[in-house]
């Protein structure tokens, strides 16, 4: 038998497709892209078992210009078509990306549950603070007193979430921030997101140069996290509320095996032997 | 026979029993269906119950006949009632005639006066306390022995069915049950009787299954291997009857967070290569269409099995209605062409599920079929269930060079490519795509593709099994799901009294095969449609397709009393 041809590793290029990504120049999404593909290449998978799912909104955009499968599904439902993909074909490695409006409002109660159902996907999730598909409205993590959005004139006036904070209450294992002005550690940090045997979230600050240029001055304020990961839920939910949001690093990591367990089994059965329990007596 | 008495005539024997929460009546139900089971004969058995899903009082409804039933008949002829608590929620559903006859617990208070018939035809026993004699004795029981014994069921049939329907309930109960029952049995006749049922000369092989495991059934027989849904009334039991089934076969069930969760759950599974299905009734159907829309334009194969209730909003929740029509053909937005069938019976529930999956996954498209309440819930005794012909299994990628997901083909349906596949990797969309998968706003991209997802659906040859057609005759009834029961009995009873009719259940509702409809329908002079729903859905549907004559009629009356062949029959004696 003869196997296939010996094929040379795979590049960061080689997960990268020929469409021109939409994005607007300087946006962060594009380092985002960036780590992805490198993160895939280090991790040397092969590309047809790589599933990447989203939504829509700009950073949803990102599968159509990656060499993976990939699924631009609908609004705010990533994270479901990744949740059946990923039931349906465990051996698929299968990455999901989104922004800010898309999974925490739209998408919000998808985020929870996934967070708690725990299956092994990545969530990478690009928070710019803004829609900017539609041309700059708030979103749930823009600040109450930002009044750019003529929707919201007077701001938004409510407290903007904490999604890391938020994914921690729900139950995920594993909670990382990073930075798209930092795509070497954003890589390291995906890689280590992938591998990680169940749902792994990573938020990404992701700048909107259009809507919020403003955000171009967090290659300032953006800085890595003082204290190392914790396993400890209550640590890391004294963390979530204390610092500024703005350090990056894996903030929160339980052991893989930490996953709830489902009890009992049931007995495999042909077609033939289920039809039998119809049977008149 | 004379007319009349050919027009109104039945071939069957019906039971109603009543009572209120945990007076067992439920139970009686499934004993006296198993054992009318065992003793040959086939039987329909539908359940209702009061608003609150849970517990309260509840009513059981079984006709009996020597041949498959699929309707409820015009009246009770037999009404046992434990007690009468509440029973006016349930007195419409329960229509006696002056040849009734009502068994009752004389503990248990008076006949209302919506029942009561002459004393001669009340047989009046103190189950209670006959019950009350022995160790751990319930009145039901006792009500079943005399129920059977009217109906002329040998008593060993019962007790037989009784052993091992209740032998987890373990040997005290079991031993007082049986006991309740041949106490029951062994109670002297009232003055009026019912001619017994007779037993027919060689038992064959028969089922006992309801509705939803009917759908159940279908689907895993289709090839689905994934669930995702929402718990809903009344499509439940479905999902419950799936999920220890499909794990037995390798396949696995998810319980969603909601519905917008099941309906992109199923298409990400379906997306990773394994058919996948959810079951719903309308308010999530309704949470469902912006991802059905996603499955049509991405192209891929889902199923919805919707078990339709009153509506609209909360609606009647526990009661049938054939309304979900309009939604399951028009709720999505855009030009969004996909399959909507409806199970004709509880057993076709399961030919229908099963093709339904089938030609979804042939076809790379939504299928949503229409079963309801009166399907979903009830159960019948049935011959066991055939299977469509086609094999329906979803077209491959092959080429892996230069893999065009959307690629335009002869038969519009282009070769799908599973995660997993080197070569062909691709980006399933939402958005206008070109052949490739690339996002286009482009008028010929846009044109091409609507194109494409049309012809697919109506260039395919869906053979005979759009429809079941019966009969011959000027008079033609048009029918889709549930309601085909009480119309083939109602088209059966004018033949029968020398007014020949034909029947066309439709069990494709779309895309409705235009030139084969019109080719049944052609030449009758009556045309009447029959539907359960208030607004003639399906008349407004085929009117809309310029599918019937001027003079077509409907007869379209909402839930949540069953339609019985008696009002048909009387709608078609009226404009003769």
């Amino acid at each position: 038998m003869h196997g296939p041809p010996p094929q040379p590793p795979l590049k960061p290029k080689d997960y990268k497709s020929d469409v021109k990504p939409i994005w607007c120049a300087g946006c962060g999404h594009f380092a985002v892209l960036s780590a992805i593909t490198k993160s895939l290449a280090q991790l040397a998978l092969p590309r047809e078992q790589v599933a990447l799912v989203s939504g829509i909104g700009c950073s949803s955009r990102l599968p159509a210009y990656t060499h993976v499968y990939g699924f631009h599904g609908i609004h705010g439902r990533a994270l479901p078509i990744a949740t059946g993909l990923k039931v349906a074909r465990p051996d698929l490695t299968v990455l999901v990306t989104g922004g800010d409006g898309d999974g925490f409002s739209i998408g919000g109660n998808h985020f929870m549950h996934a967070c708690r159902r725990n299956l092994d996907l990545t969530y990478i999730v690009m928070d710019n603070e803004v829609y900017g598909m539609t041309k700059g409205q708030a979103s749930p993590t823009t600040p109450p007193d930002w009044t750019e959005s003529k929707l919201t004139p007077h701001g938004t006036g409510l407290p903007s979430f904490n999604p890391a904070a938020i994914a921690l209450a729900a139950g995920a294992g594993f909670i990382a921030r990073g930075f798209s002005g930092d795509p070497s550690r954003l890589t390291d940090l995906l890689t280590e997101a992938i591998q990680y045997p169940g749902f792994a979230f990573i938020h990404v600050l992701s700048p909107c140069v259009t809507f919020h240029p403003e955000q171009k001055a967090w290659k300032q304020t953006v800085h890595e996290q003082t204290q190392s990961t914790t396993a400890d839920r209550v640590v890391a939910a004294q963390r979530l509320q204390q610092d500024d949001r703005m350090a990056t690093g894996l903030i929160f990591r339980t052991p893989a095996n930490a996953k709830a367990q489902a009890v009992g089994t049931v007995q495999p059965a042909t077609l033939e032997q289920m039809k039998t329990q119809f049977l008149t007596g | 026979m004379d007319r009349k008495t050919d027009l109104t005539t039945t071939f069957s024997h019906s039971v109603a029993i009543i009572g209120s929460g945990g007076s067992g009546v439920v139970t009686i139900g499934k004993i006296l269906l198993e054992s009318i089971a065992r003793f040959g004969l086939y039987a329909l058995m539908t359940r209702s119950s009061g608003p609150q899903i849970r517990g309260g009082e509840s009513a059981i409804m079984l006709r009996v006949a020597g041949r498959p039933v699929d309707s409820l008949d015009d009246h009770f002829d037999i009404l046992l009632a434990l007690d009468w608590l509440n029973v006016e929620r349930f007195a419409d559903e329960l229509p006696i005639s002056a040849e009734s006859i009502i068994l009752r617990d004389s503990d248990k208070g008076e006949v209302p006066p919506h029942f009561d018939l002459s004393a001669e035809r009340q047989l009046s026993i103190p189950l209670t306390q006959l019950a009350g004699e022995f160790e751990n004795g319930r009145a039901n029981m006792v009500g079943l022995g005399l129920l059977a014994q009217l109906m002329g069921l040998p008593l060993e049939t019962v007790t037989g069915a009784a052993r091992d329907i209740l032998k987890r309930k373990g040997d005290a109960v079991l031993a007082s049950s049986l006991h309740g029952i041949e106490l029951g049995y062994g109670q002297a006749p009232g003055k009026k009787t019912i001619t017994p049922l007779t037993q027919p000369a060689s038992p064959t092989t028969r089922w006992n299954i309801s509705g939803n495991e009917a759908s159940g059934l279908g689907a895993v027989q289709g090839g689905i291997r994934f669930v995702a849904a929402y718990p809903i009334t009344p499509a439940s039991e479905l999902l419950e009857w799936l999920a220890p089934n499909l794990e037995r076969l390798g396949g696995e069930l998810v319980q969603a967070e909601d519905e917008l969760a099941s309906i992109n759950m199923i298409i990400g599974a379906s997306y990773g290569g394994v058919p996948s299905l959810t079951a719903t009734s309308g308010p999530g159907l309704s949470l469902m269409m912006e991802g059905l829309g996603l499955a049509v334009a991405s192209e891929t194969p889902v199923v919805v099995s919707n078990v339709m209730r009153g509506g609209p909003s909360t609606g009647i929740p526990t009661k049938s209605e054939q309304s979900d029509l309009n939604l399951a053909l028009y709720g999505l937005h855009g030009d969004a062409p996909h399959l909507v069938l409806s199970a004709l019976s509880i057993r076709d529930s399961v030919f229908t599920t099963e093709w339904a999956v089938k030609l979804a996954e042939t076809l790379q498209t939504v299928a949503i079929v229409l079963t309801d309440q009166s399907q979903g819930q009830a159960r019948a005794v049935i011959d066991p269930p055939t299977s469509p012909a086609l094999e329906g299994k979803r077209k491959l990628a092959v080429e892996h060079e230069d893999y065009r997901r959307y690629a335009l083909t002869e038969d519009a349906v282009s070769p799908m490519a599973v995660p997993g596949d080197p070569g062909c990797m691709y980006t399933a969309d939402g958005l206008e795509h070109n052949q490739l998968g690339t996002p286009s706003a482009t008028a010929n991209d846009h044109q091409r593709q609507l194109d494409k997802r049309h012809d697919k659906l109506t260039g395919f040859d869906y053979g005979d099994d759009w429809a079941e057609i019966g009969g011959a005759g000027d008079i033609c009834l048009i029918t889709w799901g549930s309601a085909t029961g009480a119309t083939r009995e109602a088209a059966e009873r004018l033949t029968r009294a020398g007014y020949p009719t034909r029947t066309v259940a439709v069990r494709l509702l779309s895309p409705l095969p235009i030139a084969r409809f019109s080719a049944v329908i052609e030449g009758t002079t009556h045309q009447l449609v029959v539907e359960q729903n208030h607004g003639a859905q399906f008349y407004d549907y085929l009117n809309a397709r310029k599918m019937l004559p001027p003079t077509a009629d409907s007869l379209a009356r909402p839930g949540p009393l069953p339609l019985r062949p008696q009002e048909i029959v009387n709608r078609i004696m009226k404009g003769l």
